[in-house]
């Protein structure tokens, strides 16, 4: 006989009881036991048919080729540089990843990168071992010049984004902050100190509240409260 | 002289009073408050993150790491020294095996997680707190896990099972009547036990209906975890 | 100059923090007593997320024999693992070190307690107090919070009973207060740049150049100095960081009950 026992975007604990029966599929955040589906995660899950999966509200950031992250040259290496990804796991991107422009045989790699440099690049192969390469080529990957980084909850990111970048458009919209995520929790801004100070309280309230409904009219309206204009939860255009 | 009344008029299968928070240092990734009568325990969390010394690492799986910590004026009596000692390593090695059943750490090989348990006063049942505050840290640090785990301490006093001793029933040996405490941790989905120590003597019968009854406690405990885990995020069911 | 530390000064030019403090804000201080009732006497201080619990301890001991009439005072500070990913398990760092002894050196040098009032009988007994701070989380600022967290533990502290062996009745507490003369309270003051702040977070104590702590009584008389970091400071440094943590030590003397 088969019944769900718990509702789509309830909050689950590790081993809660989400359905039993054969006919529902497990995913990430949850599992087979028997016939039972249990969570093993805390988050917020999320029934989609018959597949079971719990959104997770914590959690440090797991590697994932395509992800875009934020990066800071920590090594210079024989044909590339190791890259801090700030987690467990570190990565090298290849002389041949690093810029679309030819780079000799006897270049000075740290005048491309030096050590220090902030970059935002893309993950291109993960191992088993979880060795990771990046790779900077590619739309918006660069370096970052100036500005500040803020660590924030790697669950959290989709929400700081917001659907189709909405989130960071309104910010941006209402203080000119630049704003750049990297999906492993670190948030870098470039704007005016007063700008920036807009940005990173609102960041810290989206990280409080991203499990509650109707947040995204919450940030508009704290926003505007805040700067005095008026911002629309639009898409990101490229040059934001 | 049989044991027929608890010191504090408690039931024999009834805890002391439970106070359980997570998310109360904001620097881990994980952490948990849990307060039994006068044990405080208090867990963080930090992981997975790169394990050094470098040899330690495990290129198959992350590992697990505890370390259980009395704070210096959280001694019954006199000063408690810096430093842990032997007791405080085995209590840490004992913690581990407890919770390691509910991980499964092969998604972070060559990482750790670190459990720090911190306790500002005690009352007797230490090492059970300390591991039911540990289990919400992990559970607040995102960590996977198949169950929750919960632990308490319970015995043999002057003839009478019972749960969650305090310092004056641990202490209350003569010359004829043993105290059995035997410290358990039991996965509530399972039913099955992670942890089990004893200090003391005890029948085998006795020792059942003690197991028995301290599945049932932690089963009641591990639902105080939950309703503190979902309570930081405003959760209520 | 590192990117960050020029990114900083930024701000601190037109007057502003990180969190949108001016330089000399503090964050919201809140302090508990009695958090743990093991302890003869215990706080918890709060600055911002920062967090620190003080306990006190006491003992009936013998004398060291070149000062047999005075008891025994120790001040001892633990930077816990739990509460920094910057902190390690095992034997104290050298911040641990000086954590300690700069609260140590406020307490003692203060008086606030007179050791000869901790001596029960000259060569034979004496009360020894230690004085034991353990950082729960560290977001800045933890020489403040560890420093007012000390006086506030031992303000809260009772004398243990004395049993019938002359050592200390941990079962059966007196109602008497620990005998304290003075209310020392430590500031740091900060040099970033060009400006003075107080109660850093921890991106603000990555980027200093200098500071001072700054250990003042409650008649404004300074009773213990401090300066750490690789910068330097002007004679008028000093004495202008000197007249902030007056005014800051006596703001935050009254938080105390």
């Amino acid at each position: 006989m088969e019944s769900l026992h718990a509702k789509d975007k309830d909050l689950v604990v590790p081993g809660d009881l989400i359905a039993t029966g054969m006919g529902f599929l497990p995913s990430k955040g949850t599992y087979r036991d028997g016939d039972k589906i249990i969570a093993n995660r805390l988050g917020l899950l999320s029934i989609e048919g018959k597949v079971a999966k719990v959104v997770p509200l914590s959690g440090n950031y797991t590697p994932k080729v395509g992800d875009k992250l934020i990066g800071r040259i920590e090594d210079l290496l024989f044909s590339g540089w190791r890259v801090n990804l700030y987690g467990p796991y570190s990565a090298v991107m290849n002389v041949k990843d690093a810029t679309s422009e030819f780079i000799g045989r006897g270049a000075n790699l740290a005048e491309i990168f030096a050590l220090g440099d902030i970059v935002t690049c893309k993950i291109v192969n993960v191992t088993s071992q979880k060795l990771v390469d990046v790779s900077l080529k590619g739309p918006g990957l660069r370096k970052l010049k100036g500005g500040r980084l803020i660590k924030v909850m790697a669950a959290k990111v989709p929400r700081i984004i917001g659907k189709d970048g909405s989130m960071t458009s309104m910010m941006n919209q209402a203080t000119g902050v630049n704003i750049a995520v990297g999906m492993n929790g670190m948030v870098w801004i470039d704007g005016t100190p007063e700008g920036e100070i807009v940005v990173a309280e609102t960041i810290q309230k989206i990280q409080d509240e991203a499990h509650l409904p109707g947040l995204t009219d919450k940030i508009k309206a704290f926003l505007e409260q805040k700067t005095g204009k008026k911002v629309e939860p639009r898409a990101m255009t490229e040059s934001e | 002289m049989p044991y027929l009344k608890r010191f504090d008029g408690r039931k024999f299968d009834e805890t002391r009073p439970i106070t359980a928070k997570v998310g109360i240092i904001p620097r881990a990734d994980g952490s948990a408050i849990f307060q039994i009568g006068n044990t405080t325990a208090i867990a963080a969390v930090y992981g997975p993150r790169e394990l050094h010394p470098k040899w330690m690492q495990n290129p198959n799986t992350g590992i697990l790491r505890c370390e259980y910590n009395m704070l210096p004026f959280s001694g019954h009596g006199e000063r408690v020294r810096p430093g842990g000692g032997r007791r405080a390593r085995e209590i840490g090695m004992v913690t581990e095996n407890a919770l390691r059943p509910v991980l499964d750490l092969k998604e972070y090989p060559n990482c750790v997680v670190d459990v720090y348990i911190d306790l500002p006063q005690t009352d007797a049942g230490t090492r059970c707190a300390g591991i039911t505050a540990a289990a919400m840290a992990l559970a607040d640090a995102g960590i996977e896990m198949k169950d929750m785990v919960a632990a308490v301490a319970v015995g043999n006093v002057q003839g009478s099972i019972v749960a969650d001793l305090n310092y004056d029933e641990e202490q209350n040996k003569t010359e004829t009547e043993g105290v059995a405490d035997i410290p358990v941790a039991f996965m509530p989905n399972s039913g099955k036990l992670t942890l089990l120590q004893m200090d003391g003597e005890i029948t085998r019968p006795h020792l059942k209906q003690a197991l028995e009854m301290g599945k049932e406690v932690c089963k009641r405990i591990v639902a105080i975890q939950k309703a503190a885990l979902r309570a930081k995020y405003g959760g209520s069911q | 100059m590192s990117d960050q530390k020029q990114h900083l000064l930024k701000y601190l030019s037109k007057g502003l923090r990180y969190d949108g403090r001016k330089p000399t804000d503090y964050r919201a201080v809140s302090i508990e007593y009695d958090v743990s009732n093991s302890a003869e006497g215990s706080a918890r201080v709060r600055i911002g997320k920062t967090e620190v619990i003080a306990g006190v301890k006491m003992a009936i001991e013998k004398p060291y024999p070149d000062t047999a009439d005075r008891g025994n005072l120790m001040v001892n500070a633990e930077l816990r693992p739990m509460a920094s990913p910057d902190f390690e398990s095992g034997p104290p760092t050298d911040q641990g070190i000086e954590l300690a002894r700069v609260v140590d050196r406020g307490v003692r040098e203060s008086e606030c307690i007179d050791v000869h009032d901790l001596c029960i009988k000259e060569g034979e007994a004496v009360w020894s107090v230690a004085i034991d701070i353990v950082a729960i989380n560290d977001d800045g600022n933890l020489f403040d919070a560890a420093g007012l967290a000390a006086i506030a533990a031992l303000r809260d502290a009772k004398m243990p009973g004395t049993n019938d062996k002359g050592k200390a009745d941990y079962d059966n507490r007196t109602k008497n207060k620990l005998p304290l003369k003075h209310v020392p309270v430590p500031i740091t003051v900060f040099k970033i740049g060009n400006t003075f702040i107080v109660d850093p977070t921890t991106d603000e104590e990555n980027n200093f150049d200098a500071r001072l702590t700054v250990a003042c009584k409650e008649d404004n008389h300074l009773c213990a100095l401090q300066k750490g970091g690789e910068g330097d400071l002007t004679i008028d440094d000093i004495d202008h960081m000197v007249g902030l943590a007056q005014e800051k030590s006596e703001w935050l003397r009254k938080k105390l009950r």
